[in-house]
């Protein structure tokens, strides 16, 4: 049986918890709270706050809110909502038929294990400079939602990636759907990384004729496909020097290009 | 929560983690915890039949939701689930510390791939660190758990 010691054993600072049941009532939540985060996977949250890197007063989890985790059509593209498992979006046949280069993404997005609680939207929203879902939605030239009790706004992918782990979110606001256009031939997702399921060391999006970038800059960049590397200044660490990302970033939209 | 099949209170203090609360407030320590932020996977469980790390979740959040445990695959005196007697024929296991992960992963892998190809074998433990044990009895473990599933 349990040892005494273990019994106090927390590894998360502390906070208060909410499960609002609706986007209404968690909208009201993140309005009036002081401090609050969302919470929806968890899959970079919950090692945030293991590590007490963050130290957030309230914590607004998502997951018990009802009918917020449908794909659909919409506008030619595909709409996902808040509480879509990445592992749902790797099995939908609406994404495979209308955005195949989403389908293609998002098994490069960690392992299964993670994908079965990580959400696309909170991918997005978390907005870590090396992720996959981030370039993807700005390679196609996609969009958000974003609600609030102040309303409704849609947010470019253009204008929604604005620093490291930094989006143009505000901290009332709740991402409630992302939409992704349709991935026309030829389209395709390529990255170097250290293992399966690595963040990437860098990597790029090929969306017909439009590059995006990812690990090479604060957020997700478009590239001219002829001179992908210009302007970048990638950041070294003990994974990969600058120099070599800049390589990468070459070699890997040469070969999106030659595909 | 339903651990098991048997029904437990969820924890009262939502801080805590669900791999703490299987291990120190149920005693289920088959669980067993490394790196505590989603990397290791010692941590894995199934959650309504799909694996998830229970590091990375609250144990409040679990209520109303099935939990299956290592402990969970086989009573004390029945026998061993297919894919941990796959590990145990095929040496899928030297210390140990990192094998309940393991078989969690690779049950919710066969459950989704009756028949993996050894691209999705590989991919399907990728996410798993074994720190002695090597990888290439553990891939034959999962070859040979298809088998014996089959059986
Ligand atoms: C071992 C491991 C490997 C990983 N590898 C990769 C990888 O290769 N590539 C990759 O892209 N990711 C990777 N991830 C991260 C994973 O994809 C996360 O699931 C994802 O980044 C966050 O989604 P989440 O739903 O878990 O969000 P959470 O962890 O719940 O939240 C993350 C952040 O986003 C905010 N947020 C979440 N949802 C919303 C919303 N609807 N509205 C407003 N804010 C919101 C939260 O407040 C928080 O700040 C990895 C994670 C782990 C543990
Ligand atoms: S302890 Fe959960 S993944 Fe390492
Ligand atoms: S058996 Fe020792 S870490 Fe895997």
């Amino acid at each position: 049986m349990p040892r005494r010691r273990d019994a106090r054993d927390l590894k998360p600072p502390p906070f208060q918890y909410h499960t609002p049941a609706t986007v209404h009532e968690a909208c009201s939540l993140l309005g009036s709270l002081e401090d609050a985060k969302v919470l929806a996977g968890g899959q970079s949250l919950i090692p945030l706050l293991n590590f007490r890197l963050a130290r957030p007063k309230h914590l607004v989890d998502i997951n018990g809110i009802a009918a917020l985790d449908r794909i659909y059509e919409r506008d030619g593209g595909v709409a996902v909502q808040a509480l879509v498992r990445q592992a749902a979006v790797e099995d939908s046949e609406v994404v495979a038929r209308i955005c195949p280069l989403l389908s293609s993404a998002i098994t490069l997005v960690a392992h299964r294990v993670i994908r079965n609680r990580g959400t696309v939207c909170g991918s997005l929203a978390h907005a870590d400079p090396a992720s996959e879902l981030p370039a993807v939605l700005l390679a196609l030239g996609g969009r958000v939602v974003a609600r609030s009790a102040r309303g409704e706004r849609t947010i470019a992918a253009d204008q929604f990636f604005v620093g490291v782990f930094e989006t143009a979110l505000a901290p009332d606001e709740l991402l409630v759907e992302a939409w992704f256009p349709a991935s026309r031939q030829p389209s395709l997702i390529l990255e170097e990384s250290r293992r399966h399921g690595d963040f990437a060391l860098a990597g790029v999006v090929r969306a017909d004729d439009r590059l995006a970038l990812f690990g090479v800059a604060p957020t997700p960049v478009l590239a001219d496909p002829r001179d992908p590397a210009r302007g970048l200044e990638p950041s070294g660490d003990l994974e990969a020097t600058p120099d070599f990302r800049l390589h990468l970033v070459r070699v890997l939209a040469d070969k999106a290009f030659a595909a | 929560m339903n651990v098991n099949g048997v029904e437990h209170p969820a924890p009262i203090d939502p801080r805590r983690l669900l791999a703490d609360h299987l291990r120190h407030d149920l005693g289920l320590t088959g669980t067993h915890v490394g790196c505590e932020h989603g990397v290791c996977g010692c941590c894995t469980v199934l959650l309504d039949g799909e694996p998830v790390r229970s590091c990375l979740m609250l144990g409040v959040q679990a209520e109303g939701h099935e939990i299956t445990t290592i402990e969970g695959l086989a009573r004390d005196g029945e026998p061993l689930h297919p894919v941990q007697q796959a590990f145990h024929e095929c040496h899928g296991l030297q210390c140990g510390f990192c094998t309940p992960g393991f078989v969690m992963s690779v049950v919710g892998l066969l459950a989704r791939h009756p028949q993996p190809t050894a691209q999705q074998i590989e991919e399907g433990i990728a996410g798993n660190l074994c720190r002695c044990t090597g990888y290439a009895s553990i891939r034959r473990a999962v070859s040979r758990a298809v088998e014996l599933r089959a059986k």
